[in-house]
Parts: structure tokens; C-alpha cells; sequence
């Protein structure tokens, strides 16, 4: 009846919730969103968490998560519909007409299967192809989706290839039994940049040489830019904007969309260094407990009052190991730390008081910072009081003090982190680290779980502050576009190194080493074609060597 | 107003029933527990609602007072095991090391041996009283206590959050009471309801073989051993104190059950 490959009508969702201290209630997560899909079309979905894009994907395979149900609406798929088909319809449905790619690989694979079997699975089970025929549909696509070793990765257990290689199985997986659509949901956003920019060419040449249509789903913009056609944007279940990918990008209607946009557009003006470090990190060398190699190579870095340091690398570099070292829980085997003129001790224990208070951390995963037994008060207040030795209304004017400092303000006194937001929460780490009038505070990836607009508002929030209360930040990430947002100098780490250090205009200046050339043109703009650039690039450059 | 489911209801009502009429036994009890009062096992009847033992005494009486004496040793026995294992539990757990070594491996040492065979022989050696009764049962408890509080503890140890009070310089004593252990509540409130029915069992088993609670004090475990022949006549005197161990463990664990889907559903606690 109709030529659009995936159709979906006024699709409603609704879920229970469970709000501590009350009864259970249902509420709607996706308000009625209509769009429709062409064979071989991208359409991106794009939003912030809760926004219902990942409900929405799932419901083009008409499932629900746990405590999730499809309420109302329509969604055809290849002219039929298929919330109120049978069971044996849906069987057929998911798997083979339209299949899934999740946003982690490592937690999707069976680990006690080998990577072929899972891949072939769906299509043999189903009769679709013959063992034989699936393997070799299978090796085809791995080499297209550009593995190395083709022919052979397939004998491999899902542990033994990285993780963006592991995705890339997946998403060979997705298109093994010659699926008509397939859902990505954010199938890049556990990868470093330099290892997500392979997988997103590898993902794009699959789309465009089966023909399949996709729903791709992430709350990157400038990653979605790169691969769709179309882009949708949802917030809260309701669709803001639809249009092609030039229109929104280049040309956005809504104010919503505008801030996605421009969200990483934030630029912050680098201090030159003072001649008294406030923090030296002198020829550190560490490992870790029971194993017989360094994670830290001669790290030297400084920090100076009032500034910002950002240290940047992908996983595994070594950033938050250096913070470990730092703050004295891993005590170095070699090197020393400096703080304020005096040499800290390298063990935790070893530490004043005045040591400790000065310098304090805000983590990167706020909920778990935070004890979810204690309240908002509590939390903020018992710095004041273990370092001041605050009492009653003193204590509680100086909380809400804080409160106002964070924009949260009094309401916030006596709630539990579970009812506070993301945002909110990290916001109160940030109280109870600047309750402690600290001269250093470190942050560990203090961004990387927020969706990108509260993360901008974090990152002027910490701004601010730095003003206020002239402290200095250590702040690690693994994300460039919040190094240039605040940072005064940079240190790029790889393999446990600093393999560039210096003021920020410095760094990040030409001419650049070979890995932070990597890292840097790794980083997805906001703009259409960026993806194609710089793999014309990087091809020119290594057929130039 | 909060909701009781009925499960946790019925639980409710069972526990709160055995424990007020544990507690008020002198005052409940129709009879005196050591005086005989009628024929040896009399049917039920309107003057002795379970009939009377194998002695003649009445049967009702025996079990108000008996519940009274098993509730009062299982209780504190509890408390005991439960504030000696989980405190060493999170110790061991927070500071680790050779201490946490030390306590595991003599802890493991303890949960060798058979509980019950331990206990038979600890309680043939000293006198049987009930503070000593209480403590053999509490210490041989504690050790399992020790196992989950410190499993659990492990857990918690490595949350940012505790390590944020670690990096703040709390001692050990704050980061065990006020970071670990209101975590750490809900799994041992529900290991607490299964812990007080294992002590019941305990000390039923060790009354009915002779060395649990001594006559003629009553407990449920001794009246079922007092009365365990008339079961070949077909008196059923020997069942009355093992379905009120039955009601018993099963309205607690309700109660148990119900007591950590709130802590859990509570301000987002983990479980």
C-alpha cells in the first residue's frame, strides 16, 4: 500500500515509573511521532537521553524494553503492520527483515561463542542461507566493513579483537541475513574518537553497498551529520524538527536545534602560565599492583593557580591513572609530586588534613560519587564540618551558600541523589569538592556521561567558578571540543606518555606530532562531509609515504 | 499512608502475635508452666484449648512460655551474630590486607566444622545456661554474617563515593558506618529475617537432643521431644510446637521480604 520501507504513524509509547515514596505511575515517553523511511535512505535520530530515540528504534522491530509497551500508533514495515501481527510475523521480522546494532558490542556478543557462529546465526536458524553461504556472506561483509583478516576473524571469540573492531562484527552481524533496515543505536559512542571514526566509514560504505535502510540513532549531531540523509530531532518524546541533513545542519528552524548545533562552539581564551605552579608532576613512573608493567612513563606536568590543565587520550592512556597518582591512591614508583612548594607524600596516608583539603576530584560517573543513602545536605555538609569543623546554622547557611553558587539553591537541601538529574547531581559534586575551598580540583571525564547541553552548562558552570573562587582545575578528557571550551594549557597522553605538553595555543597548532594529528582530525565536526575529508586525507597522507 | 501488601501483612500479623505473646507470657498464660493440671495427654477442650503433655501439664501454657524462651534466645542470638559479623565483616572488607586475610581464613576455619557438631560439643563440655547457649549460638552465627557483610562490603569499598571520603581523609570508622554500612542494610535486614529462623531451628534441634534449654523450662524444640511418643498413639501433642516453628519462619521471612523491597525502592538505594 505504500512504497516507504519503515512507516510509522502517531506512535505512542507509555511506561510505569516507580517514583520513590509514591505509588507507581504511567507516562507517556513518545507523544505521537509520525515519520517515514526509503529503501536505502539514513535517517538520524538525534536527542538527549530520555529523549526516546532508542524507544522509537526498538519499536521499528515492534519490541519494548522491560516495563515499556507500544500504547498507540501504527508502524509498517515493508507494507504491513506490525504491532498487532503474530508472534511467528515477529519472529520472521526481527533478525532477518530488520535487525539491531547496539551500543555495546562487548556486552551483545555471546563471550563463549566464537564471533562466526553469532554472525551466521539469525540467517542458518532462519533457512534464509545455507551454513556455507552464510559464512561467505559473512566474510564478504567483514572485509567490506574493512577487518583485518577477513577470512579468518570469524574463528575469533569476541574477546580476543578490539572493541571497534568488535562493533564492526556487529554491525556485520546486522547485515549478514540481507536485512531491509537496521537500527543503530548509538553504535560509536563507547569508542574513542580515533577508533569511531573507522567504524563510522566502515558503517556508511555497508549502508551505501547493500542498499539497506537505516535508523541511526546517537546524541552526537556532528557524528549523525556524517551518515544520514535525514535527521530527526526528539526531545522528551515529542519530535522537534525533521529535515534533511543540510537543512539541519546548515539551516536549523527550531531554537532547540540551533543549540544542538552550536553546542560545541564554546571557545575559552588560554592563560599564559604563571612562574609558580600551584601542582608539578615530576617524572612520574607507576604501575599497578600485581602486574609487571608501567602504566606511566616519566610523566611531567604542571598546573599553575587559577588555570586549567586538560589532559587528553584515548582509553587506556594513562590520564586517570595520573590523577590516581596524584591524589596519593596509587603511589608512584618513581617521581614525586609537588604541591604549592612543598613535595607531597606519595601515599594517601601520609597527607595532612590541609594536603587533602586543598586538593580535591569531582568524578566522571556523579551517581555512583555519591552516597545514594545520604542527602543533598549532607553530602555538601560534611567537608564543612571534617575540614572547618562547621556547625548547625553556620553549616547550613554555607550549604545553601553553595547551592546558590551551583544554581541548584535551597529546595536541593534534603534530597536524595536518586531525584536529582544528571546534570544536578554532577552539579552537587561540584559543591561538595568547592566546600572544602580547595586550590586544585581535579575532573575525571566530569562531562563525558552528560548529554552535550547540560555538559556545556557544566563547563560554564565550572568556569564561573573558577573565577568566584580562583581555584585551579586538572581536568581530564578524552573529548577535544571540552579541551578548547577550558582549558589553559594541554597535556596529550598515549600509552602512558605525555607526547605533547604546552600552552593551549601551542598544542594545538601545527606542526603536530603523528598521534595528535590523529586525534585532533579525529574529532567530527559539525558540518556535512566532514567524514569523507578526512579519509581523502589521511589516504593521501600515508600513499604519500 | 504507606501500603502493606497482604503477603507482608499476614507476615505482619503472625510475628507481631508471637512476639506479644512471647513477651507477655506471665500474663497470657492460663496455667503454670511446671504444674500439672490434668490427665497425661487430654484432648483439646475448653479448659485446656491444646490439650495438656505427656506429664500432664497444659499444653498452651507449655507453648506461650516455650515461644517465650525460644523467641528471647533466637533474638538474642541475632543481634549478637549480627552486630559481631557484619562490624567485622566491613572492617575486614575496608581495611583489607593481612587483617582481612587473617579474619577470612580463621572465619573459614570455624565454618569447617559442622555448626551443629560444634555445638554439641562446646555445649557437653560447659554448663548449659542461657547466656551460654545464647553466645555458642551467636558466634557460630556470626560467621556466616561475617561472609555476606563482607561480600557485600567488597562491593561498596570501590564506589567513587566511598573512595571520595577515603581521598577527604575519613577513618575507618566513618567510612564503615556512615559511607558502607546504610548500603549495606538491605541485604543483611533480609539475611536477618532467614539468620533469626535458622536460630529458632538451632536451637530447637538443640533442645530436642538434650542440650539446648534444660527442664523444666519450656522451649518448642524440648515440648516436641517431651511429647514426641504420643505421636505413635495418635496424640498430636509433638505437632502443635512445630507448626507454630513453621508459622514462625515463614510470617518472618514475609515480613523480611518485605521490609528490603522498600529499603530498596527507597531513595534509589542499591540492593
Amino acid at each position: 500500500m505504500t512504497d516507504a520501507l519503515l512507516k510509522v504513524k502517531n506512535l505512542k509509547i507509555g511506561a510505569r515509573i516507580y517514583p520513590p515514596g509514591e505509588k507507581p505511575k504511567d507516562i507517556d515517553i513518545v507523544h505521537g511521532v509520525s515519520f517515514e523511511l526509503e529503501k536505502g535512505k539514513v535517517l538520524g535520530l538525534i536527542g538527549e537521553s530520555g529523549a526516546g530515540k532508542s524507544t522509537i528504534g526498538l519499536a521499528a522491530m515492534a519490541y519494548g524494553r522491560g516495563g515499556v509497551e507500544l500504547t498507540g500508533g501504527e508502524v509498517w514495515v515493508n507494507g504491513r503492520e506490525i504491532l498487532h501481527t503474530s508472534r511467528a510475523d515477529l519472529r520472521h521480522l526481527r533478525g532477518l527483515e530488520v535487525t539491531y546494532v547496539s551500543q555495546s558490542a562487548a556486552a551483545s556478543f555471546n563471550p563463549a561463542k566464537k564471533i562466526m557462529e553469532q554472525v551466521i546465526e539469525a540467517s542458518v536458524h532462519a533457512g534464509k542461507f545455507s551454513k556455507k553461504d552464510a559464512e561467505a556472506r559473512a566474510r564478504d561483509l567483514f572485509d567490506k566493513l574493512g577487518l583485518p583478516d577477513p577470512d579468518n576473524i570469524g574463528d575469533r571469540y569476541p574477546h580476543q579483537v578490539s572493541g571497534g573492531q568488535l562493533q564492526r562484527c556487529m554491525t556485520a552481524l546486522a547485515l549478514c541475513p540481507e536485512p531491509d533496515l537496521v537500527v543503530f543505536d548509538e553504535p560509536t559512542t563507547a569508542l574513542d574518537v580515533t577508533t569511531q571514526i573507522d567504524v563510522l566509514m566502515a558503517i556508511k560504505a555497508a549502508i551505501r553497498d547493500t542498499g539497506v535502510g537505516a535508523l541511526y540513532i546517537t546524541h552526537d549531531l556532528a557524528v549523525v551529520a556524517q551518515v544520514s540523509d535525514e535527521i530527526m530531532v526528539l526531545r522528551m518524546g515529542d519530535m522537534v524538527e525533521h529535515g534533511t541533513t543540510d537543512q539541519i545542519i546548515n539551516n536549523p528552524r527550531e531554537d532547540y536545534t540551533r543549540d544542538l548545533v552550536s553546542v560545541r562552539s564554546k571557545q575559552h581564551e588560554g592563560q599564559a602560565p604563571t612562574d609558580n605552579p600551584i601542582l608539578r608532576v615530576e617524572n612520574v613512573t607507576a604501575r599497578y599492583k600485581g602486574t609487571n608493567f608501567d602504566v606511566l612513563h616519566d610523566v611531567v606536568m604542571e598546573l599553575h593557580p587559577g588555570q586549567t590543565l586538560a589532559v587528553v587520550g584515548e582509553s587506556g592512556s594513562g590520564k586517570s591513572t595520573t590523577a590516581r597518582v596524584i591524589t596519593g591512591l596509587l603511589p608512584p614508583r618513581d617521581g614525586k609530586i609537588t604541591f604549592d612548594g612543598r613535595e607531597l607524600s606519595a601515599d594517601l596516608n601520609g597527607r595532612t588534613r590541609e594536603d587533602l583539603r586543598e586538593l580535591q576530584m569531582i568524578y566522571q560517573m556523579a551517581d555512583v560519587a555519591m552516597n545514594p543513602r545520604q542527602t543533598v545536605g549532607t553530602i555538601i555538609g560534611r567537608p564543612l564540618e571534617f575540614y572547618f569543623g562547621m556547625k548547625g546554622a553556620e553549616k547550613r547557611n554555607r550549604i545553601i551558600e553553595l547551592l546558590d553558587e551551583i544554581e541548584l539553591g535551597e529546595g536541593f537541601i534534603d534530597r536524595y541523589p536518586a531525584e536529582l538529574s544528571g546534570g544536578q547531581k554532577q552539579r552537587v559534586c561540584i559543591a561538595r569538592a568547592l566546600a572544602a575551598k580547595p586550590k586544585v580540583i581535579i575532573c575525571d571525564e566530569v562531562t563525558s556521561a552528560l548529554d552535550p547541553l547540560v555538559a556545556d552548562d557544566i563547563l560554564k558552570l565550572l568556569e564561573n567558578l573558577q573565577k568566584i573562587e580562583d581555584v585551579a582545575y586538572l581536568f581530564i578528557t578524552h573529548d577535544l571540543a571540552t579541551v578548547s571550551a577550558i582549558a589553559d594549557s594541554i597535556a596529550v597522553m598515549y600509552q602512558g606518555k605525555v607526547v605533547r605538553y604546552g600552552p593551549k595555543a601551542e598544542v594545538l597548532s601545527p606542526p603536530f606530532d603523528d598521534y595528535t594529528d590523529l586525534l585532533l582530525s579525529s574529532v567530527p565536526e559539525m558540518r556535512l562531509g566532514w567524514l569523507e575529508e578526512v579519509i581523502a586525507n589521511r589516504k593521501m597522507e600515508s600513499a604519500g609515504n | 499512608m504507606m501500603r502493606i501488601p497482604p503477603a507482608a501483612m499476614i507476615g505482619l500479623f503472625f510475628t507481631g502475635l508471637y512476639f506479644f505473646v512471647a513477651i507477655f507470657a506471665p500474663w497470657i498464660a492460663p496455667y503454670s508452666m511446671t504444674e500439672a493440671v490434668g490427665d497425661v495427654w487430654e484432648p483439646a477442650s475448653a479448659k485446656h484449648w491444646l490439650g495438656t503433655d505427656n506429664i500432664g501439664r497444659d499444653l498452651l501454657t507449655r507453648m506461650i512460655y516455650g515461644g517465650r524462651t525460644t523467641i528471647f534466645i533466637a533474638t538474642a542470638a541475632t543481634i549478637l551474630s549480627f552486630t559481631l559479623g557484619s562490624i567485622l565483616g566491613l572492617t575486614a572488607a575496608v581495611i583489607g590486607g593481612w587483617v582481612d586475610q587473617a579474619m577470612s581464613r580463621f572465619v573459614d576455619l570455624i565454618m569447617s566444622i559442622p555448626t551443629l557438631i560444634f555445638a554439641l560439643v562446646v555445649l557437653s563440655v560447659m554448663p548449659v545456661t542461657l547466656p551460654i547457649l545464647i553466645l555458642v549460638m551467636g558466634l557460630l552465627d556470626s560467621t556466616r554474617v561475617y561472609r555476606l557483610a563482607r561480600a557485600v562490603a567488597v562491593d561498596i569499598n570501590v564506589m567513587d563515593f566511598v573512595e571520595a571520603a577515603k581521598l577527604r581523609g575519613e577513618g575507618n570508622r566513618w567510612v564503615i558506618f556512615r559511607e558502607i554500612l546504610p548500603n549495606a542494610l538491605s541485604p543483611l535486614v533480609a539475611e536477618m529475617g532467614l539468620r533469626f529462623i535458622f536460630a529458632v531451628l538451632f536451637v530447637s534441634t538443640l533442645s530436642f537432643l538434650g542440650l539446648g534449654v534444660q527442664p523444666p523450662n519450656a522451649d518448642w524444640g524440648g515440648i516436641v521431644k517431651e511429647n514426641k511418643d504420643g505421636i505413635v498413639y495418635g496424640i498430636p501433642a509433638a505437632l502443635v510446637p512445630a507448626i507454630a516453628i513453621a508459622t514462625l519462619s515463614i510470617s518472618v521471612n514475609l515480613v523480611a521480604d518485605w521490609v528490603l523491597n522498600r529499603t530498596t525502592s527507597l531513595k534509589g538505594g542499591r540492593g
